[in-house]
């Protein structure tokens, strides 16, 4: 008899441990200028989430972690977001982080996740200096600023050897200050003389005085940009006032599919990308692109942008991790990001172990769309690298 | 050279619909002394009614009318549920209760819009005059602002009604014991004021992309526009509107965008010291 109850006991205990949950913290910017940034990555990361879980949750050893997400609306708002990252931490008691999008949030969050020692893994956010800092707990998903644009430029050379002037645009945000800085150096570097080198403010609605002064400039391709509502106004302000411009490649906005909603002012204008559906990636670890994709259409009903993708590749990520560490310890799995050299239907994912620059990531390349005309329907192309592309680069634009 | 010229000349076009925002703050003021802060609620409110007015196939321009019609109903709608009863109370009521309204106003907007940019996404012309690129959409929202402010002149001048809204804005007491129902002139400038507000709001949604919080941007520059003008004088609150977009578009090719705002509000400061009733003097 006494047997038999411990026998029962012991499986009602092992019961209990298999259905363990690991939780997992961020917020979302559901107001605000990132709105819609933010909460396509946030589909991403509730797809992984459905996946894992309809998996039976993360498998460590012989138990199943179930994941559960706990977040909150940080209005794209720096002082949101720090309130909440510690309410997550300190109240909600969340296991590890998912940062906000952008990289003025995430530097924000990245202070209260290093002040508590939890792991974040940053995703939504390019910016280098974040990780310039000595942080030990923030991993970044994304290519970093410094090396945004330099494929772009890479492009345009190729594409027109003998061209000079090129006009460097930004707004003046953490994270498109950084890419143009880099951008600038490498363009330099690289032969072309930068004419306009110039930021605007993140509310710019009137581009006006910005499109005079490239046109004085003489500058011939413009690079630049920020985020998705600034980006979107450029390019149309550009088309209305018909700046003569050969190449316009901007950050962010032309790589959404909203971008397309500006008709003709969208044509021809190309953008760095993450990540694109159709991307060939042969992962060795968890999904394909098409299988990704095929999956997000069927919950949402479109398909993803790379947002959505970094969402799901930053869970996905963090899973690899604690699967590798074999434990929700966060020593355990800190040591498992270090280590980590895989490809995910994201691409190459390795993080910088050098702690000067701790956490950067430095498998992952950008890839370079453009948009274009197929049987008068405006349509995102792979452009570059050369042997990635759907379609060739259509150059002059203008 | 002519990069200068234009950039001049975008800020003129564009000063005018900053003078078309501040006549609605500036009227208000005049007439009753209360500073609006639900202006650049309105002002969103009026992007988006053009921007459902498109939706539902109306040409943009034929939308301003409808567009004012809702603007002055609005209007007076905020002045009987949130002013009217403590318009003699201290000024700091008034300006709490706008407030109120403006913060209800942004907080329904965000629940039901988000704060995602909407854009007007009609067909414009672009012009070339001598190396001058313009759009026609700038050149007629800057029409449009003058002919609502001539309309507004010819309605305060030449019309019973608005010799009774500039009557009891010069002296309340005086013209009720005229038989004016002062009651009900208020209502109507703060419908009025509203309205112009509305419309000016459509006509920045015209040229702009915007979200139910890009109102505020012009309100504040309707405050210094109105402030430059002399508070209370629509006039100069248009004259106002043009200095600041002559500021801006005459600063710009010399130095970084984001500094725009700074030597705006530099010269701002300077005006009120050197004329503290602003350049063409207080309300008349």
């Amino acid at each position: 008899m006494k047997k038999l109850w411990i026998t029962l006991l012991l499986a009602a205990v092992a019961s209990f441990g298999l259905a363990q949950t690991v939780t997992i913290g961020l917020t979302v910017s559901k107001t605000g200028k990132y709105n819609v940034e933010s909460v396509n990555q946030l589909n991403g990361i509730k797809l992984w989430q459905k996946w894992i879980n309809d998996q039976g949750g993360i498998p460590v050893g012989d138990k199943k972690y179930k994941v559960e997400l706990k977040f909150y609306d940080d209005e794209s708002k720096a002082e949101r977001v720090q309130q909440l990252y510690s309410r997550l931490i300190s109240q909600d008691k969340v296991d590890f982080l998912i940062s906000p999008y952008s990289s003025g949030l995430t530097a924000k969050a990245a202070v209260i996740s290093e002040q508590y020692g939890k792991i974040m893994i940053a995703t939504g956010a390019a910016s280098d200096s974040i990780f310039k800092l000595g942080y030990e707990n923030v991993y970044q998903i994304y290519t970093p600023a410094s090396r945004y644009l330099t494929a772009t430029l890479d492009m345009l050379k190729a594409a027109d050897p003998n061209l000079k002037k090129i006009a460097i645009v930004y707004e003046d945000s953490k994270f498109a200050k950084a890419v143009a800085t880099a951008a600038k150096d490498y363009a330099k570097k690289i032969g072309f003389d930068v004419a306009l080198f110039e930021g605007y403010p993140p509310s710019t609605t009137d581009f006006g005085p910005i499109i005079n002064k490239v046109k004085a400039s003489g500058a011939e391709a413009l690079v630049g940009g920020g985020h998705y509502a600034d980006g979107a106004t450029f390019a149309r302000q550009l088309y209305e006032q018909q700046a003569t411009l050969k190449m316009i490649a901007l950050l962010v906005a032309p790589a959404s599919d909203e971008f397309a909603q500006l008709g003709d002012a969208a044509f021809g204008v190309a953008a760095p990308s993450q990540w694109e559906p159709l991307v060939k990636y042969n992962p060795n670890c968890g999904v394909t692109p098409e299988e990704f994709v095929k999956m997000y259409e069927e919950a949402y009903g479109k398909t993803p942008a790379y947002r959505a993708a970094g969402g799901f590749a930053a869970g996905l990520v963090l899973q690899r991790a604690i699967m590798d560490a074999g434990s929700i310890d966060a020593d355990k799995v800190r040591a498992a990001l270090d280590k980590m050299d895989l490809t995910i239907f994201f691409g190459k994912i390795k993080f910088s172990t050098d702690p000067a620059s701790h956490g950067l990531q430095l498998g992952h390349d950008m890839v370079q769309i453009q948009w274009q005309k197929k049987d008068g329907e405006l349509m995102k192309e792979i452009v570059w690298p050369l042997d990635a592309k759907t379609s060739d680069l259509i150059y002059p634009i203008r | 050279m002519i990069e200068i010229v234009s950039s001049i000349l975008d800020g003129l076009l564009i000063g005018l619909v900053y003078g078309l925002a501040s006549i609605g703050l500036t009227l208000i003021f005049g007439v009753m002394d209360v500073v609006n802060l639900a202006h650049g609620a309105v002002i969103s409110l009026g992007m988006f009614s053009l921007y459902f007015f498109f939706g539902a196939g109306l040409h943009p321009y034929l939308a301003l009318i409808p567009v004012a019609i809702i603007g002055f109903l609005l209007g007076v709608l905020i002045y009987q549920i949130a002013v009217r009863r403590i318009l003699d109370g201290p000024p700091l009521m008034t300006l709490l209760a706008t407030f109120a309204v403006s913060m209800i106003i942004v907080g329904i907007g965000t629940a039901l819009w988000s704060t995602s940019p909407y854009n007007v996404n009609f067909k414009v012309q672009t012009l070339n005059i001598f190396g001058y690129t313009v759009t026609s959409a700038r050149l007629i929202a800057a029409l449009a602002a003058v002919l609502v402010t001539f309309m507004l002149y010819y309605f305060l001048y030449r019309t019973t009604l608005g010799k009774a809204v500039r009557a009891v804005s010069n002296n309340r007491e005086a013209a009720e014991l005229m038989g004016i129902p002062s009651q009900q002139i208020l209502a109507i400038s703060f419908g009025i004021g509203t309205a112009l507000a509305m419309l000016s709001g459509a006509l920045i949604a015209t040229l702009f992309p915007f979200t139910i919080l890009s109102g505020s941007i012009y309100e504040l520059k309707s405050f210094v526009a109105s402030v430059l003008g002399g508070l209370g004088n629509p006039t100069g609150a248009l004259f106002g509107g043009v200095i600041l977009g002559l500021i801006e578009g005459s600063v710009a090719p010399f130095i970084a965008i984001s500094w725009t705002n700074v030597i705006e509000f530099v010269i701002f400061v300077l005006i009120l010291l050197f004329f503290p009733t602003g350049l063409l003097g207080g309300r008349k």
